[in-house]
């Protein structure tokens, strides 16, 4: 019988041990959604330099839905109680995870690294729960873009835009030589990537800031704000009938294959000339969205950390934040995935004409207040409220509903939402 | 072995044999317990609560439900189910029938058309979205396959029309569901016994007055059945709808069991979703209750 008990306690003592986490060594588990080609070889990059640190890691990539899938999965483990190292998780979702107070202070690497010098100000604040740093930037995608196809314009006879008058002649003109002037995916989050551009080279960065990052109501429900709504709706008559549904990188195919003028993207659609074998500045070419030359929305991809029971994996914590922020990890990443630099001052040699224009604006924008964190992208309303936007300009541009009932409903549903 | 032990050990063989059942069943009624009505119990709670991005369990009464009941996209999505549900019950149980009615004149290749209208049933929503989707689509599908064929002022735009998107998932949902109800009607047929036609015939019943007077009368359990299936099977969609319209054009195509997903999943809604997901279990209790109760009561009184 005693030894029965014996028997017990030790298989019990076993399954305790098996089961503590993190028990090896300097073992960083990292959730991301990094797992498409370019992106996965970025992700090799941050392992190998960790691991000629010493420490393992352990990959734990969760594909598809553009890191829904990951956050749930990320939601169960951190309610089982046995979250990863590190997840990628962006925007305002860092302050919801700091208040459920489950996330590592990165302070001692930021002071040793002067992290407040070396990246801007906006983001590093996005990055900051009460003041500490939580997180960590990655890299930073520029969302105002519009990404033309010149020989569509020259065909058509028609001048590149720089303004909001200058794009309306030319869509015309592109849509009388019969091709489609503006390729557009109607889904919801690229007609709010569309709509927010609008509503920054409409109103201005400081009306932005109120109206889409404070959400503030009488700016949502604005006259600005009716009239960036009837000029998203205008643009609609430029665009063809499949449109609705469409992914992003097929609306980019479409001016990769000269059948539309232009396309309103972030810079990742950059990828998709580069794949099919397109030259910047002679293919095709890549410049700030009408009346937004001075505004930069940014999209930062961060991973948070979560608090570590054991110090072997505390310690490898802090070195993968330290390296992510390094100049080398910084380069080699953003190369491959088709983004810029977050640390200020790296050299652009080896970036191309857009990722060097885009390095050009972000310091620039820094320093004007034009550099404003993006909508659409998850980086200045907290999720709830972001879908509330979604489902008023979405279902705006998808009805016969009025701009001035729109920006009504915008304000009343986020409002709803908080 | 001793007297006493062989006692010992046909006592306990007797006791096994008692309790066998219980414990074999007892891993399925403990998974169902937790399973099914733990997380029901769960998801009422957390409807009640203020849940964010993670559950919280602090009550704060029906707010979730009053926010729900004032969501503009709730109540399409609502709307639609009821047209989506009614209009795909409808016309699969129609053409089901009719398709059995069809196979059931003891025609040749029976076995191989079987097969055919079953089909469908074998492929997942996904892959049935995404050919409809392509279909459907009027700048590659069937719009432009009609308008090459020379009727250029062809226009079938309903994927693409906020109005009429959520008609797509009816035509999707029935072109699948079809087969299933044509063979339970099928097995219906055959399960009537041929005196009772022969008798009618030998009455002089024409043969469209034997099958409304007695044939389909008779075959009121399996419409029943039809009709609870397909229900359920409506009221769950969601993948017809992420693939074929992704709830769109803007939300005009949105499903109850699409709106819960997103807001409890992509907007970090926890409880506003559990909210949504109580109110779909509810519609279907309301039917499938009712179903129970006069199925098992005419079992009682037979």
């Amino acid at each position: 019988m005693k030894r029965c008990v014996f028997v017990w306690v030790m298989a019990l003592a076993l399954v305790a041990f098996m089961s503590v986490p993190g028990a090896m060594a300097g073992e960083v588990e990292v959730l991301h959604w990094w797992t498409s080609g370019g992106e996965a070889k970025s992700v090799a990059v941050l392992k190998d330099l960790l691991e000629k640190e010493g420490h393992t890691w352990k990959d734990f990539a969760v594909a598809g839905g553009g890191g829904d899938t990951a956050m749930t999965v990320l939601r169960s483990r951190a309610v089982a109680g046995n979250p990863p190292t590190a997840a990628q998780v962006k925007g305002p979702q860092i302050q919801q995870w700091g208040e459920e107070g489950v996330l590592a202070d990165l302070g001692r690497v930021a002071r040793a690294e002067k992290w407040d010098d070396i990246i801007p100000g906006v983001v590093a604040q996005v990055m900051k729960y009460k003041g500490q740093y939580v997180a960590v930037p990655v890299n930073v995608h520029r969302i105002n873009w519009m990404w033309v196809n010149p020989a569509v314009f020259k065909k058509a006879g028609a001048t590149i835009p720089k303004t909001w008058a200058e794009l309306e002649e030319a869509a015309k003109k592109i849509q009388a030589a019969g091709m489609v002037p503006i390729a557009f995916g109607g889904q919801d989050w690229q007609e709010a990537t569309v709509f927010e551009s609008i509503v920054i080279g409409l109103g201005g960065a400081d009306f932005y800031r109120k109206a889409l990052v404070k959400a503030d109501p009488a700016a949502l429900n604005s006259p600005t704000m009716v009239k960036a709504f009837e000029r998203f709706k205008s643009l609609k008559q430029y665009t063809d009938k499949s449109a609705p549904g469409r992914d992003w990188n097929l609306a980019t195919a479409m001016v990769i294959k000269g059948e539309a003028g232009m396309q309103f993207m972030g810079d990742w659609a950059k990828g998709e000339f580069t794949a099919a074998g397109k030259k910047p500045g002679v293919d095709y070419l890549a410049l700030p969205m009408p009346d937004t030359d001075k505004y930069f929305l940014f999209n930062v991809d961060s991973f948070i950390f979560f608090k570590q029971r054991a110090v072997a994996a505390g310690q490898a914590a802090e070195a993968m934040a330290r390296l992510i922020l390094q100049p080398k990890f910084q380069e080699v990443f953003n190369i491959n995935k088709g983004s810029i630099p977050v640390r200020l001052g790296m050299p652009k040699e080896n970036f191309d004409a857009p990722a060097q224009r885009s390095m050009d604006d972000f310091v620039a924008t820094a320093a004007s207040g034009g550099l404003v964190p993006s909508m659409a992208h998850e980086m200045a309303v907290y999720p709830e409220v972001r879908g509330a936007i979604f489902d008023v300009v979405t279902n705006f541009y998808n009805s016969d509903m009025s701009a001035a009932d729109a920006a009504k409903r915008l304000a009343s549903e986020v409002a709803a939402a908080k | 072995m001793t007297n006493e032990g062989r006692q010992t050990g046909m006592r306990f063989a007797g006791s096994l044999q008692r309790y066998l059942p219980r414990i074999v069943l007892s891993p399925t009624i403990l998974s169902a317990v937790v399973f099914i009505y733990g997380f029901i119990m769960w998801t009422a709670w957390i409807s009640l609560t203020n849940s964010g991005l993670l559950p919280r369990y602090k009550l704060a009464g029906f707010l979730q439900y009053v926010k729900l009941f004032q969501n503009d996209r709730w109540w399409v999505a609502s709307r639609n189910l009821a047209i989506f549900g009614s209009l795909f019950i409808f016309f699969c149980v129609v053409f089901g029938l009719i398709l059995a009615i069809l196979l059931d004149q003891r025609i040749r290749v029976e076995g191989a058309l079987r097969t055919i209208y079953l089909y469908p049933m074998a492929l997942s929503f996904i892959v049935t979205g995404t050919a409809w989707r392509w279909m459907l689509n009027p700048g590659f599908g069937l719009e432009r396959l009609v308008r090459e064929m020379g009727f250029t002022s062809f226009t079938f735009d309903w994927l693409v029309n906020s109005k009429m998107s959520i008609y797509t998932i009816v035509i999707a949902g029935v072109w699948q569901s079809t087969g299933f109800v044509m063979a339970l009607f099928l097995a219906g047929l055959r399960g009537i016994d041929d005196s009772i036609i022969r008798a009618a015939q030998v009455d002089g019943a024409s043969l469209p007055k034997i099958y409304w007077r007695i044939i389909i009368p008779t075959m009121r359990p399996v419409f029943f059945s039809a009709v609870i299936i397909m229900s359920h099977i409506a009221i769950k969609s969601f993948d017809l709808v992420m693939v074929l319209t992704r709830g769109g054009p803007g939300y005009s195509s949105d499903l109850p069991a699409t709106f819960m997903y997103t807001f409890a999943f992509t907007r970090n809604r926890l409880a506003f979703g559990a909210a949504s997901a109580i109110i779909m279990f509810m519609a279907v209790m309301s039917i499938i209750v009712p179903y129970l109760y006069s199925e098992l009561r005419i079992k009682r009184n037979g």
